[in-house]
């Protein structure tokens, strides 16, 4: 038995040596292959889901069809794996996958001690709160003596209580551990509020919400109490990938800063100012830098759309999430969003 | 007794008429006060019930609406059946190519309706059929087939090797000549093979566009599991039970160990172990495909149970009729083939089918891994906003899915039993 242990862990060890050696070889195997394997978690609302035609859409998806569309100027050049949330981190570590789009928290531990990297964030998510509009609140604040559901022995859980505590409110804890009972018990009227992360909030309020009232007569309060910032995986190892899949993000969101859109973005590629000339390759040398095609933030606009486009279109105003901007905003707009310079 | 004069005997009543539907109703339903009201209750319950559900389901239901929103406040939104279809039967398989695995499930099951007929269980009408279904089935399903040298070799060699086993002492000096020959080809061949000598020549059938199976879903993918999944444990579940029941120590607990092990863990636990942990074992780079990691997960499980399930039937069968075999001068695959198998196996076929309906529907659990079988791609189709909402809708009509083939299979087994039995009714 200790034999096997012993050689377990040496194998494990072995494995994250191996890793972290080899610079540069996942790239020259995903041009190899032709393709990007991408993770992706199997079904969450506006993030990640087959459509009825079996194609995978969503605001996770669009950042791999970025990636795509960087190195192969082709956003379809992408194969995409479901896996789950136990799955997605061994599979990106193993190598099955390059990159990891499984709604996934930006720790210190996971970016550290797992042997990954996370390379920006597509998406601040935080806990909010959801409530029935008859109730009259408008703010988190005002929440004072209301009964909560919530799931048990989550950070969830810890924050509700960190809060309340801070805003010296009191409330009464409805615990349930599983998701779809929650929320029957919140639409059945046995709690004031669902708490969660509010990305979830909105498709529960999307989708949950039984007749014969509406999604209007739900709000979602503006408060985010935890920080859970979503991010792109992938492994130790390959910085120059790593590189590509952070910039591509970026590109996404500078595209957006400067105006420029998927419909727009050819007569942009005339345009005088010298930063949309950098961006979009029309002056040289931001590809060569990542060592692609100097074309390649064209061809992901173009293909994918810039930040605000993509964000619209599966979980914001254009989609049935409806879930509002908030810290997802550009910098300059009051949100957290925000690229280093293209230069 | 006075006799009495025929008008004026006491004129008794006719027997109650308990023949025909009325009858039938008066003796079953209405035999007494009891039953009656009984009968009255569950009849008007039951009616309550179903015109709930016919109103829910039929009159009230929504076939066009063309977003989940349209649908709120009505009876049961079938639009949504109609839009996710192909999503919940092909999954992810590019949409301008799911005819094929259309065709691939129609193929699969042609290859299972003819294999039920009792005048196809012939080694080679069997042979002929899988081979051929199966070579559709993933030619449609993939598109595109490199068939390499070494499986020719494999088959040669094992065609040869049965050959040999079965017709020693029946087969004539040419029969026997050309197995041995056949398996002498399949042998010095594949040890030319791994030793580099012959070259890695493969056969390439390439009609379709290639489809990897991480692209692959819905129904084909529960049939293939399943179908395969049996087809390959079956064999080796009677193997293990052979090898349970062996004289030798070292096989016997081999197979002893193995099932032990296997049936003492979930099969979520063999496919976690298949999908999260495997990987890490491996070097960097190197993967299986997920689906093969699943499907071989599958075999080894059913493998175990169908082993026990034939062990049941080979402890059934007199001592005698191992006697009888051996006394005929049959060596052990021949006693085994033609003796002790057809007996023990036609015992179990009501314990068999029983696993063999278990294992169609804990196929499911592959959702687990992140594949999509018939099941997952179902829940897929809730996932989509515009259309959520609608659970009851979806898991309905998964249910009557698997409840058409688990229903077909466990009457197949009803009949197969009497077929089997005829020789030993009376």
């Amino acid at each position: 038995m200790r034999n096997t242990l012993a050689a377990t862990a040496a194998s494990i060890v072995a494995f994250i040596t191996s890793s972290t050696a080899m610079a540069g070889k996942d790239l020259d195997a995903i041009k190899a292959r032709g393709a990007l394997n991408c993770g992706v978690g199997i079904g969450t609302a506006g993030f990640m889901l087959a459509d009825s035609q079996g194609k995978w859409r969503g605001l996770s998806v669009d950042v791999c069809r970025a990636v795509a569309a960087a190195i192969f100027g082709d956003a379809e050049k992408v194969k995409y794996a479901p896996l789950t949330s136990q799955q997605r981190f061994t599979a990106v570590q193993s190598g099955e996958v390059d990159i990891v789009m499984g709604n996934a928290t930006w720790t210190l531990t996971r970016d550290t001690a797992l042997g990954l990297d996370f390379t920006g964030v597509y998406y601040y998510d935080g806990q909010s709160f959801l409530v029935p509009k008859t109730l009259g609140v408008k703010s988190a604040r005002e929440l004072g003596g209301a009964t909560v559901c919530v799931a048990p022995g989550t950070t969830t859980e810890l924050n509700l209580a960190d809060y309340f505590r801070a805003n010296k409110m009191t409330f009464k804890p409805v615990v349930i551990e599983k998701v779809d009972e929650i929320r029957a018990a919140f639409f059945a009227g046995r709690c004031d509020v669902y708490t969660t992360d509010a990305s979830s909030l909105a498709a529960t309020r999307a989708a949950n919400v039984p007749p014969p009232r509406t999604f209007d007569d739900f709000v979602i309060l503006p408060e985010i109490i935890s920080k859970e910032p979503l991010g792109p995986v992938v492994r130790h190892g390959d910085s120059q990938f790593a590189d590509i899949v952070r910039w591509a993000l970026y590109a996404m969101v500078e595209a957006e800063e400067h105006g420029i859109t998927s419909k727009n973005v050819d007569e942009m590629l005339k345009s005088d100012n010298p930063a949309i000339k950098r961006i979009l390759g029309v002056t040289p040398g931001m590809g060569k830098a990542l060592g692609i095609d100097e074309r390649w933030v064209y061809n992901i606009v173009k293909q994918v759309g810039n930040y605000g486009e993509s964000f619209d279109r599966n979980v914001g105003k254009d989609s049935p999430l409806k879930i509002d901007r908030g810290l997802n905003r550009l910098w300059s707009q009051g949100g957290l969003q925000y690229s280093p310079p293209f230069r | 007794m006075t006799d009495v004069p025929v008008g004026e005997r006491k004129q008794l009543a006719p027997p109650v008429d308990d023949s025909g539907p009325l009858g039938w109703i008066r003796r079953n339903l209405f035999s007494s006060w009891g039953n009656g009201i009984t009968t009255v209750v569950l009849i008007a319950a039951l009616a309550w019930i179903l015109s709930w559900f016919l109103d829910w389901a039929v009159f009230t239901a929504n076939f066009t609406a063309s977003t989940g929103a349209e649908c709120r406040g009505q009876g049961a939104c079938w639009a949504l059946i109609r839009e996710k279809l192909r999503l919940i039967f092909f999954g992810t398989f590019p949409y301008e190519q799911q005819w094929r695995p259309l065709l691939a499930i129609i193929a699969m099951l042609a290859m299972l309706i003819t294999t039920s007929d009792r005048r196809m269980w012939r080694p080679w009408r069997l042979l002929a059929i899988w081979s051929v279904g199966s070579f559709v089935t993933f030619l449609l399903m993939f598109g595109q087939i490199h068939i390499p040298l070494s499986l020719f070799l494999a088959v040669a060699l094992v065609v040869g090797g049965v050959g040999l086993a079965f017709r020693q002492g029946i087969g004539t000096p040419l029969e026997m000549n050309a197995y041995r020959a056949l398996a002498a080809v399949g042998a010095v061949g594949l040890v030319l093979r791994f030793a580099g000598i012959l070259p890695a020549w493969k056969l390439p059938i390439t009609p379709f566009s290639y489809v990897e199976t991480g692209l692959w879903g819905g129904l084909p993918v529960t049939m293939i599991l399943a179908t395969y999944g049996l087809l390959f444990a079956f064999p080796y579940g009677i193997l293990l039970a052979l090898g349970r029941r062996s004289n030798l120590p070292l096989i016997k607990g081999l197979c002893v160990g193995f099932i032990e092990l296997i049936r003492g863990v979930p099969l979520i636990s063999l496919l976690i172990m298949a999908s999260v942990m495997l990987p890490l074992f491996l070097p960097t780079g190197v993967t299986f495909d997920k689906f093969l990691r699943a499907q071989v997960a599958v075999i080894l499980f059913a493998g175990a149970y169908i082993a026990e399930t034939v062990r049941g039937g080979l402890q059934s069968l007199p001592k005698g009729q191992f006697e009888a075999a051996d006394a005929m001068g049959l060596n052990y695959a021949q006693k085994t083939a033609l003796i002790i198998l057809p007996q023990a196996l036609r015992v179990v076929i009501p314990p068999l089918i029983n696993t063999f309906i278990g294992f169609f529907k804990d196929t499911s659990l592959v959702l687990i891994i992140g594949i999509f079988d018939f099941l997952n791609t179902a829940n897929q189709a809730l996932v989509d906003p515009a259309w959520a909402g609608y659970p009851g809708e979806v898991y309905l009509f998964a249910a009557f899915v698997y409840f058409i083939f688990c229903y077909s299979m466990s009457r197949y087994s009803k009949y197969l039993e009497v077929e089997l039995n005829k020789g030993t009714r009376r």
